[in-house]
């Protein structure tokens, strides 16, 4: 027993290392297959609220070029606005009746060269933002919504290996699954596009309608370059993103009002 | 003593905040964000109880990995490079470790840098492979390493040419 004891007392250190990095361990594997950590993430109110004020300074730097982009945002859907039938504005433009609610938030942490990237933006909770929703910029898509505090929130980005969006080339109902190798953070790549779609370097990918998480027809990017998979029955292509990941601050969330209808319905089905 | 506590808190707080706020934003070439934080276990007072050494590198791991949501990749690899510190010392500085008035002063610049590079090379291939944990990228791994190895080791040298701590 002495022995024992002994022994312990003098790897004291290495067993307190073992012990560290097994918990660091833990928590590293889990980050890979799991959602993130509900205790542990950015959302939280240090985190948050120093990244609040980080970003504060920040966001001065670039408030020229912001405001022109979303002039310039303001411009298009005026366009789109003014260009279609009077009639249909004020039917669609009734509140009750929609199916998307739309909040606007800020970034106040961006991340897009680690392998899995999340963002942090400065709604919360308190501003009606919940796991799940979908968040969008100006040019296109950015992820889901993971982590909730009362003021803060994480996003799951689309440069994240575990992110998993359905995406479908625009004009067609040919779908398949956005996911992102983690080489370069301005091109995502959609698989499961079967082999018999003609394709063309430069066709637009959207968002396609079935996961209840985006609406349908969000832009997401032009095919860059794309080949068979391994299958040879399925492509793999490069999908290069319309949304500067590099340079984001003003980010739109969104979310369906009929979705947990829908998953209701869903839930009831499988059993 | 208690002035040594105090300082290496201050540091804690300042690394983690230059980390999160200024270095993890930089991206620099698209891809380069050095940690500069590892300068911490070159600051850090040499003889010192391990345990509580390798508890401060866990905590300021994990600290930074709740901010830049990395759950504990940097905790990891700061525990390892606490626990391999005195090793990789005696391997730069040889016998003269060993001594108990060994301090920084009586060491060569080359000795130093040599004992930085180890320490930012041993926390670097750990943060990178496991960050991924795929041998199919084992050569964006390496490039990440050295990379971002070299830019995290241009500036802790200069950083620690510039605020050099007057006690070592």
């Amino acid at each position: 027993m002495q022995r024992i004891i002994n022994f312990v007392l003098r790897y004291r250190n290495a067993f307190l290392y073992a012990f560290f990095a097994f918990i660091s361990l833990v928590m590293t594997i889990r980050s890979h297959s799991y959602h993130q950590s509900k205790f542990f993430n950015s959302s939280k109110w240090v985190t948050g609220s120093i990244y609040g004020a980080g970003s504060d300074v920040s966001s001065y730097f670039n408030l020229k070029d912001e405001n022109s982009r979303l002039v310039d945002e303001n411009r298009r859907l005026r366009k789109l606005l003014f260009n279609s039938i009077s009639d249909t504005i004020t039917a669609s433009l009734d509140s009750t009746v929609m199916q998307h609610e739309v909040l606007s938030a800020k970034l106040i942490k961006n991340s897009y060269i680690s392998p899995r990237n999340y963002v942090t933006i400065d709604k919360g909770a308190r501003d009606g933002v919940h796991q799940d929703m979908g968040v969008i910029t100006t040019d296109g898509i950015l992820g889901i919504v993971e982590n909730v505090s009362n003021k803060f929130a994480t996003v799951q980005s689309v440069l994240n290996t575990k992110s998993n969006i359905n995406a479908k080339i625009k004009g067609t109902e040919y779908f398949g699954s956005l996911i992102w190798d983690a080489k370069d953070y301005t091109v995502v790549q959609l698989v499961d596009i079967p082999r018999l779609v003609p394709l063309v370097v430069g066709d637009t990918i959207v968002t396609g309608g079935m996961s209840s998480i985006f609406p349908e027809n969000v832009p997401v990017g032009t095919i860059k370059k794309y080949d068979l998979n391994d299958s040879k029955s399925f492509y793999n292509i490069d999908v290069e993103l319309f949304s500067d990941m590099a340079n984001i601050k003003n980010v739109y969330l969104i979310e369906n009002k009929d979705k947990e209808e829908i998953q209701e319905l869903e839930a009831r089905t499988i059993e | 003593m208690n002035n040594t506590v105090i300082i290496n808190i201050f540091r804690f707080v300042l690394l983690v905040l230059t980390q999160v706020l200024i270095f993890n934003n930089l991206n620099f070439l698209g891809f380069i964000n050095p940690m500069v934080y590892v300068i911490f276990f070159y600051w850090y007072p040499i003889k010192v109880n391990r345990a509580v050494f390798m508890l401060t590198a866990f905590l300021l791991g994990l600290t930074i990995d709740i901010f830049s949501d990395t759950l504990a990749l940097n905790a990891l690899a700061s525990t390892t490079v606490a626990y391999l510190r005195p090793p990789v010392m005696r391997f730069c500085f040889g016998v003269n470790y060993d001594f108990q008035n060994f301090s920084f002063k009586n060491t060569t610049k080359i000795q130093r840098i040599t004992f930085m590079a180890l320490v930012v090379l041993i926390h670097h291939l750990i943060y990178f492979f496991f960050e991924i944990l795929s041998i199919a990228h084992i050569l964006l791994i390496l490039k990440n390493v050295f990379v971002t190895g070299v830019v995290t080791l241009v500036l802790c040298i200069l950083f620690s040419s510039l605020f050099s701590p007057r006690s070592e």
